[in-house]
């Protein structure tokens, strides 16, 4: 009991004191992670609202895969970076690994079924004959997937907190492709691991509770925005 | 009696305007089938609306009627036949999204979008590139034809139902589509503000558009038809024009759906206390329990369930408005009783049980009494005639 007061004490005098270690872990967890968040917003919303809007053959088992994705471990797609960053694999020559952007791409791997999923699922729980009016309202294909997305904003929105959690709160792959080097690769999640493995509880408390509150403040914002578009 | 055989041209609906340019059709199909896995959910051989004409596709749920108006919306394909709209054989691609803009759309169901009810209405424009002052100056005159103008600022989502129904037909018609396809737009909602909503769209709408309605309801389809098809099971069972298949249906099948069978028209001679007498023929007046505008020109139809026979005799007395002496005409058989035809100086058809045609003992020939209640009598206002306004379309129809 007293380890854990202890630790929260101490933990206050960190975050309040701006230890810069920690600073640098949560600002390096916003930029990836954001990033990442990101990469998969631009690929994940427009995939997501196609799939929901075409058929064509193999689009079950399209549909499939990334339900299958949505609940993909981080340590899988880890892995899976890995093998294509390492020095003698396809991406090797780019000498990735162990850098921020190797946890992008991990991160984004992550974040992308789950962002195409649920913008899939938002789009299609729209009214069956919306798709039928607002064609015949004279829209082209790209008008109406403009549309739809439109029509499907909160869920969309919500489809993006959903990704941006996910990745936010991962540690497998942040610590395979990343390494948790000091002052380049250590985000929020590899540190508490570190701090915790040596014991120093009151650090890893303190950089759990940024965590908190970092997924928090963006999951504020996004709502905010979710739900000013609520009319 | 149009049926959907295909017929010697020139007759009929196409008659009076032999000589003139012929009216380009706003569709028509031929041929037409649609698969929905292994069964045809659609087959129709031929079908077509005229420009300024309304046409009317009766049915019940699944016969089919939603998917006919995605064949003729170009958004769905049917796997064989030829479908034209506005003169053109549908193609895919860019010919079908030209055409496209060129249609009109409301369903039952308004499905406006997030925004305003300007935004709503100022949609189609948008879409097809007006400039935005135009496309706003356009949707609001285009919501004042609704009398909705008001509502313009107003988030589409707080709208009650017979708004967003005026809304949904403001938007439909913002662009002066040439063809107005209405899945059910004026059902499910309470009676006045059905009647107010069906009176301003007949106002609304542009002489020259072709509309296709399709509708459950036999009245929406003959008050607001020129032509009325009847579809079953994804098949036409007689298509022609409204009291033409309302007055004779084809069959068994048709008679069910549509219902009425005694429809006569006339203008109003007054209206005073809920109570409108229309001049249907020469010295024949009916009642019928509907406030009119007096001189109008109406249409109005007897439900055959509603009406009484009695044989003449003294004394008798009824609440009813309607009294004419009758002539037997036929006696047929028709589901659990009996289709009498009766002459009293209009074709009156009524339909009674088995039972109390036994006690009557009724043969053609006889004379016999009929009655019925002024709430029996169901008034529409007429349509304005098709085409050019020059009543040949009434002349036609009655």
């Amino acid at each position: 009991m007293r380890l854990i007061s202890e630790g929260f004490s101490q933990a206050l005098h960190l975050i309040l004191g701006l230890d810069p270690d920690l600073r640098e872990a949560a600002w390096r967890t916003l930029q990836i992670s954001g990033a990442a968040t990101i990469v998969s917003l631009f690929l994940g919303a427009p995939a997501g609202v196609a799939l929901a809007l075409s058929r064509f053959p193999g689009r079950t088992l399209l549909v499939a895969l990334i339900n299958t994705g949505m609940g993909l471990p981080p340590v899988v797609a880890g892995l899976f970076v890995m093998i294509l960053l390492w020095r003698s694999g396809p991406l090797g020559e780019l000498a990735l690994l162990y850098t921020p952007a190797a946890m992008v791409l991990a991160q984004s791997l992550i974040a992308l079924p789950m962002v195409t999923g649920l913008s899939l699922s938002a789009v299609q729980s729209l009214p069956a004959r919306l798709r039928v009016q607002i064609r015949a309202l004279g829209a082209t294909r790209l008008q109406l997937a403009w549309l739809m997305a439109r029509e499907a904003q909160l869920p969309l929105l919500a489809a993006l907190m959903a990704g941006f959690g996910a990745v936010v709160s991962e540690v497998g792959a942040s610590l395979m492709v990343g390494g948790n080097l000091r002052h380049s690769t250590r985000v929020l999640t590899t540190a508490i691991v570190l701090e915790a493995s040596k014991g120093k509880f009151a650090s890893a408390i303190a950089l759990g509770l940024v965590l908190l509150a970092l997924a928090f403040a963006i999951n504020l914002i996004l709502t905010r925005l979710q739900q000013r578009g609520r009319t | 009696m149009r049926t959907e055989a295909p017929r010697a041209p020139g007759v009929e609906r196409h008659a009076p305007e032999v000589g003139r340019h012929a009216p380009a059709a706003a569709f028509e199909v031929r041929g037409l089938r649609v698969r929905r896995g292994p069964v045809f959910t659609l087959e129709i051989s031929r079908l077509s609306v005229a420009a300024g004409e309304t046409l009317a596709v009766l049915g019940l749920n699944g016969a089919g009627k939603s998917t006919l108006l995605e064949v003729l919306a170009l958004l769905l394909r049917p796997d064989e036949g030829e479908v034209r709209v506005l003169g053109e054989a549908t193609r895919s691609g860019p010919d079908a999204q030209r055409l496209r803009r060129r249609l009109g759309l409301a369903l039952q169901d308004p499905l406006l979008l997030a925004g305003t009810v300007l935004d709503n209405v100022a949609l189609p424009l948008r879409l097809r590139a007006v400039p935005r002052n135009e496309g706003r100056r356009r949707a609001l005159a285009g919501l004042a034809r609704f009398d909705v103008a008001h509502l313009a600022g107003r988030s589409s989502r707080g709208l009650s139902g017979g708004e967003a129904r005026r809304v949904s037909l403001a938007r439909a018609l913002v662009t002066e589509p040439d063809l107005l396809l209405l899945d059910e737009p004026f059902s499910a909602l309470d009676p006045p503000t059905r009647d107010a909503l069906l009176r301003d769209f007949q106002k609304a709408i542009p002489p020259g558009t072709a509309v296709v309605l399709v509708t459950h309801d036999r009245l929406e389809a003959l008050g607001l038809g020129h032509q009325v098809a009847v579809l079953q099971g994804g098949r036409v069972l007689q298509w022609g024009p409204a009291q033409e298949v309302f007055r004779s249906p084809l069959d068994q099948a048709v008679a069910a759906l549509v219902g009425l069978e005694t429809i006569l028209s006339g203008p109003v001679q007054s209206s005073d206390d809920g109570v409108s007498r229309i001049l249907v023929g020469p010295g024949v007046v009916i009642e019928a329990a509907t406030e009119a505008v007096v001189g109008d020109r109406v249409t109005l139809c007897i439900h055959p369930e509603e009406v009484h026979i009695e044989r003449p005799g003294p004394g008798t007395r009824t609440s009813a408005r309607n009294v004419f002496p009758a002539l037997v005409q036929s006696v047929t058989p028709h589901g659990g009783g009996w289709r009498i035809a009766l002459d009293c100086a209009f074709p009156l058809v009524v339909l009674v049980t088995r039972r109390s045609t036994a006690d009557l003992d009724l043969r053609p020939g006889e004379r016999v009494t009929a009655s019925f209640k002024a709430s029996a009598v169901h008034v529409f206002p007429a349509r304005s005639p098709a085409g050019d306004g020059d009543g040949g379309q009434s002349i036609r129809r009655v």
